[in-house]
């Protein structure tokens, strides 16, 4: 490895000392060189910070609905009609051009037409009471079945999924770590058992066992988090494992005991920061897994429940009206697929700049 | 090699009682059952159901009777489908699974082991990064967006494919598990192609294959003969645990699918509280896992002496 040591080095004030470069500069240096791993990051980083404030500011929320609205195309035209009421009250419904003919089903076909074209050039027509007229209302991404922003629910379906992915990645990181950990530097009698035990729980169906825990303890969103998180640690814990065994030989570990420090601080402080990289690297590759099993649930019908959207709730929304609107699908599909991909990307990145041998194949 | 299979084989034992277990006090312990209020059954009804099906007893009986019966590989009585035991839901359903299973399993090699030892050949130029683009696309579309879309393009559009269903469908040029087998295989498939790609490369920068050239071997023989061998071991060790990803992706493209699949009947059974349903087909769940894994040790045993000690 390239880096130099991170051994504390006793220096006086007045001179000015060139810092070697540790292994996460290294690392963020060749990081930087591969094109693919950057421009991940900067998706991932984009379409988080899109999720947390984009709902903020498009001007709908996630559950508000508008039946007259319906599935309507990105970035349609909305008409506007103001029926006079009899108490000279205005009332405002909206709907889309593409489906305005439907509100003139009763007259010929090329009368519909006509008005059609003309509110698309944005003249105005009346009729009784009410009047048509184009208005400035948009939506981006159109609207869903029951009239629902489609922007709004993707960013705020990015928040869970999103989130999902990350708090589920941490638990299991947490379980993996302390149990690979624990393992690997016990070793003997302890090592043994709770190695089997993951042996174990690797056979059991475990996308089973969290769809029998969403179904019975109740569609609940920490749970959603916890039974992931339970599922995705064994890997880990395995990975840990293999590493710190290589470690304990080594003479900074003796050195620690030697001194005297007790097996947790050398567990916490000398160990697991040595396995750091490791850890990262396939933490990375973790969230796309997690991911995608919140989809899967969701697809289900056992993730969030309505009207609260995730990725999974909306592709899953989106294939069940594919041939009519197809955009319900493709939009959501194409922001889950991008972060996807760009977290794998990163991931492969972070691995080969990590590992330098790696890298040359 | 022996020991080996018999200590697996005894490994069924206490994953299938554990999974039993856990799966058994869970679903009691949440309230309601498959005869309670939305079923408008007469508390006489009710209470005779409850006889007949054991719910009357307590519950450590009724564990200790369905343990009992599972010794006996008899997994009890279905509550949804009153004609048919468990036994029978499971030996009418996995076939269906097994057919698309296998099918995808196929194709996944198929294409995942050529598109990998392509791109392990031709590294760093257009053949690698084609099809390692590809596959990486491949793991970045899940199976519950890929389905929807063959099933519009093939079903609906070219109309030579049935878009869902399966029994009775013979009209159509091509067989109903076609479609789910092609979307379950294609995603298997990117990430087979990424391992094989790894591991070949491995093996194709050690000694004995630049031997091997230096003898004058021909190419064709260097990767068919000795890269492949230790080139696919990496698969080989992912197919076996992955086997659990296979089911849960069976889970969703029988839904997209709608294929009266071992996923679909779980899923039913789990929305219809039909616990011996349940039950059976998480404890078939367990074995499919545990046997496969047991074939993917085998495997690379018999593909790589350093494992065999």
């Amino acid at each position: 490895m390239a880096s130099a040591t991170d051994s504390p080095v006793i220096v006086p004030d007045e001179i000015e000392f060139v810092h070697g470069s540790s292994l996460w500069t290294d690392a963020w240096h060749r990081l930087r060189k591969n094109k693919l791993a950057l421009f991940g990051l900067g998706c991932v980083l984009t379409i988080t910070f899109l999720c947390l404030i984009g709902p903020l500011v498009t001007g709908y929320t996630y559950e508000q609905t508008d039946l007259t609205l319906k599935a309507s195309p990105p970035l349609d035209k909305i008409i506007k009609r103001t029926e006079t009421l009899k108490n000279d009250e205005k009332k405002v419904t909206f709907y889309s051009l593409t489906n305005i003919e439907d509100e003139f089903v009763e007259k010929p076909r090329d009368e519909r037409k006509r008005i059609a074209a003309g509110l698309a050039r944005g003249e105005e027509y009346s009729e009784g009471a009410f009047v048509y007229q184009s208005s400035n209302q948009k939506h981006l991404f159109g609207t869903d079945a029951l009239g629902r922003d489609l922007l709004t629910r993707v960013l705020v379906g990015g928040r869970i999924s999103l989130s999902v992915g990350f708090v589920a990645t941490l638990i299991s990181v947490a379980i993996g770590v302390v149990w690979g950990t624990t393992a690997g530097f016990a070793g003997g009698v302890v090592d043994n058992v709770m190695m089997r035990i993951v042996d174990v729980l690797y056979a059991l169906p475990f996308t089973v066992i969290v769809i029998l825990l969403m179904v019975f303890c109740g569609r609940n969103f920490i749970l959603l988090f916890v039974a992931i998180g339970a599922v995705e640690w064994l890997t880990m814990a395995r990975i840990v494992r293999g590493q710190i065994i290589s470690l304990k030989h080594q003479e900074f570990v003796e050195a620690a005991v030697s001194l005297g420090l007790s097996r947790a601080r050398i567990m916490f402080r000398h160990l697991i920061p040595n396995v750091t990289t490791v850890i990262v690297i396939y933490a990375t590759l973790t969230v796309p897994n997690v991911m995608l099993l919140e989809a899967v649930l969701s697809f289900l019908g056992l993730g969030v429940p309505p009207p609260m959207s995730s990725w999974g709730v909306l592709i899953s929304e989106g294939a069940s009206t594919m041939e009519t609107s197809p955009w319900l699908l493709w939009i959501p599909a194409a922001f889950f697929s991008l972060t996807l991909f760009s977290l794998n990307f990163l991931g492969d990145g972070l691995s080969d700049a990590c590992n330098p041998k790696s890298a040359k194949d | 090699m022996i020991k080996l299979i018999v200590s697996r084989l005894l490994q069924l034992i206490p994953v299938v009682w554990i999974v039993l277990t856990v799966t058994f006090f869970l679903s009691k312990s949440i309230p309601g059952g498959p005869f309670s209020a939305e079923r408008q059954v007469t508390p006489e009804v009710k209470q005779k159901l409850d006889e007949y099906y054991g719910l009357d007893k307590s519950l450590l009986e009724q564990y200790v009777h369905y343990i009992a019966r599972v010794a006996h590989f008899d997994l009890g009585p279905s509550y949804t489908y009153q004609t048919s035991s468990v036994n029978e839901v499971i030996a009418r359903a996995f076939p269906v699974s097994l057919q698309i299973g296998t099918l995808a399993f196929i194709i996944a090699l198929a294409i995942g082991v050529t598109a990998g030892v392509v791109a392990a050949i031709y590294k760093n130029q257009i053949w690698d990064y084609l099809p390692m683009s590809l596959a990486m696309a491949g793991i970045c579309v899940p199976t519950f967006v890929m389905g929807p879309i063959l099933a519009v393009y093939f079903g609906l559009t070219l109309k030579i494919a049935p878009v869902s269903g399966w029994y009775g469908l013979d009209y159509a040029p091509l067989h109903p598990m076609i479609l789910p087998a092609v979307t379950l295989g294609l995603f298997y498939a990117a990430y087979i192609a990424r391992l094989t790609r790894g591991g070949m490369l491995d093996v194709l920068n050690q000694d004995f294959i630049r031997t091997a050239r230096a003898k004058g071997v021909p190419d064709r023989d260097i990767i068919f003969k000795h890269a492949m061998r230790g080139g696919l071991l990496p698969v080989v060790s992912f197919l076996g645990p992955e086997f659990a990803g296979l089911i849960s992706g069976s889970f969703v493209v029988e839904k997209v699918f709608n294929v009266p699949g071992l996923g679909q009947e779980f899923i039913k059974s789990v929305f219809n509280r039909d616990y011996p349903l349940i039950l059976g087909t998480v404890a078939f769940f367990a074995v499919l896992i545990v046997v496969f894994n047991l074939l993917a040790d085998l495997l690379q045993s018999a593909m790589d002496p350093r494992t065999r000690k």
